[in-house]
């Protein structure tokens, strides 16, 4: 077929059925390992959240490995150069993170999994799907460019009003970078004023993956041990039905 | 001038507008001549008044050291290896390729779209994602494979340039053969399959690569001159037509090619 196909819009809607499982590497993906990923706008409190959620499973005996988003080496020098020296546009920016989490996903996502470990994600490919769309880039092209990704157990989704997260944000970090807060997109002259304007966009890229991508909604404004109570219950259901499949438990 | 057009979802930001340039691709299997005949092509469109761009795989700003050092480091997994070469292969695009189209320049390439999906499809990636995330790819003007009968022909050139069976040209990764020698042959036959597959696909002009250095390029000339004519041509309507570009390209003529030919300014002749 031609290569011209891809652009219409419904294939978005039929992408977390068809197209995880379309890649014919990927295509049987019974992994015995589980997934689980946390989502979010930065200051959503996810981090903390799955930090909290790895102690408990390292102490449970699972073995768990866990994978955070932009930190493969193998495109580690390549990123912060471009970084520095401003050289990405929205479409490499896309591609260039594309690269980091193919090796990712690769290295030390699959094989664990295959191994039966437990994999805890910080930041999986919707946040690609979010940040890249934020940026203009065309919604289905993103999800054409990860179609290689493993389905995820469950994705968490802490869901954060805009003020709380940049506020939590502002007061937390001493500078905001060029391209986390956006400058590059020229929406605004002050760097407070861009770094909203961009995680507003964010957010409602998150919204409407929420049925597409069917992620558990944490309301991120809950007490810290609350989030942690359900998220725990919720992974604990994960692991109980798939006993049989053997994950690792030393 | 033409049109803007594109395989598939052009990048974002792309203004449509009409562009004068053309886009020219050199493809074909390693040890084909290629860089070679781009290297010849340059001297002779230049030497006829030809603004050039000449680009190629891995030479982008943004991406092209970090590939380099992957391969070097043999570290580069099959997926990854797909997205980092896009990756080099869109800010060429953006911030070479486009612009210099849209100046008015021939750009000659080596290598394009089509080593890259190649390469992609005989690891066993999906060939139609692959396809799809480079859509982002403007249709050139015209594709010339350098194409060779065998892959044993192919072993023969790296033996004769001196050099030792490269890693990756070897396929190395894939593990196809007991050693460099089997596994490249092996690996630059699945590749000559797919580059024959993708050649009615992609409307390639089949270049006999087997023939000597002089009758290649002097076939490349030929038409190439052809495809310029045609830039010629749309240009002197759109100039007479009251257009603000009045720039003097000057003609292409065979004499001027077979001067070129004689006297090829490039080092690049001695391989044949």
């Amino acid at each position: 077929m031609s290569i011209s196909s891809h652009c219409d819009q419904e294939i978005s809607g039929a992408f977390p059925i068809k197209a995880l499982t379309h890649h014919p590497s990927y295509a049987q993906q019974h992994y015995p390992g589980q997934l689980f990923v946390v989502e979010g706008t930065d200051g959503s409190g996810k981090s903390t959240q799955l930090s909290l959620l790895y102690q408990w499973l390292k102490s449970e005996g699972y073995s768990v490995v866990f994978s955070e988003w932009n930190s493969s080496p193998l495109v580690k020098d390549t990123t912060r150069r471009a970084k520095k020296r401003r050289l990405f546009t929205p479409t490499t920016f896309s591609l260039l993170h594309a690269t980091d989490f193919a090796d990712r996903i690769e290295r030390n996502i699959i094989p664990p999994l295959k191994a039966g470990a437990i994999v805890l994600a910080d930041r999986y490919i919707y946040t690609a799907f979010a940040r890249d769309v934020a940026r203009g880039c065309n919604r289905s092209w993103v999800r054409e460019l990860y179609k290689f990704a493993i389905k995820p157990t469950a994705a968490f989704f802490f869901r954060t009003p805009l003020d709380v997260a940049i506020d939590r944000i502002v007061s937390t970090r001493p500078k905001l970078k060029f391209y986390e807060v956006g400058m590059d997109m020229d929406w605004a002259q002050e760097e407070e004023e861009s770094f909203r304007i961009f995680q507003g966009r964010v957010l409602s890229e998150y919204d409407r993956m929420v049925k597409e991508f069917d992620f558990t909604v944490i309301d991120g404004t809950q007490p810290i041990p609350l989030q942690q109570r359900q998220i725990r219950a919720i992974v604990s259901s994960y692991l109980t039905k798939t006993r049989e499949k053997a994950v690792l438990k030393k | 001038m033409k049109e803007l057009k594109f395989y598939g979802t052009p990048l974002p930001g792309t203004e449509i507008k009409p562009y004068s340039g053309k886009l020219i691709v050199i493809e074909g299997t390693d040890y084909v001549g290629r860089t070679t005949q781009v290297n010849l092509l340059r001297t002779w469109l230049e030497s006829t008044g030809n603004a050039v761009l000449d680009t190629g795989m891995t030479r982008s700003v943004l991406a092209g050291r970090g590939i380099k050092k992957a391969r070097a480091g043999h570290t580069l997994g099959r997926l990854a290896m797909q997205l980092y070469y896009l990756t080099d292969f869109a800010d060429r695009l953006e911030n070479e390729i486009l612009p210099a189209l849209r100046a008015g320049f021939i750009v000659l390439t080596d290598r394009y779209i089509y080593s890259a999906l190649a390469r992609a499809v005989v690891r066993g990636i999906d060939p139609q994602w692959i396809r799809a995330i480079y859509g982002v790819a403007l249709v050139p003007d015209a594709v010339f494979y350098l194409r060779i009968h065998s892959a044993e022909e192919l072993a023969r050139r790296v033996i004769d340039s001196e050099r030792d069976f490269d890693y990756w040209e070897s396929g190395m990764d894939l593990r196809l053969g007991a050693d460099y020698y089997e596994s490249f042959v092996a690996y630059q036959s699945l590749l000559l399959r797919e580059f024959d597959r993708m050649s009615g696909e992609y409307g390639f002009e089949i270049v006999d690569a087997s023939r000597s250095v002089r009758r290649v390029a002097s076939k490349l000339r030929h038409s190439v001159a052809r495809v310029i004519e045609e830039k010629l041509l749309t240009e002197r309507a759109t100039f007479t037509t009251g257009s603000t570009r009045p720039e003097v390209i000057k003609r292409t003529t065979l004499s001027a090619q077979d001067s070129a030919i004689e006297n090829p300014k490039s080092d690049a002749a001695k391989v044949a």
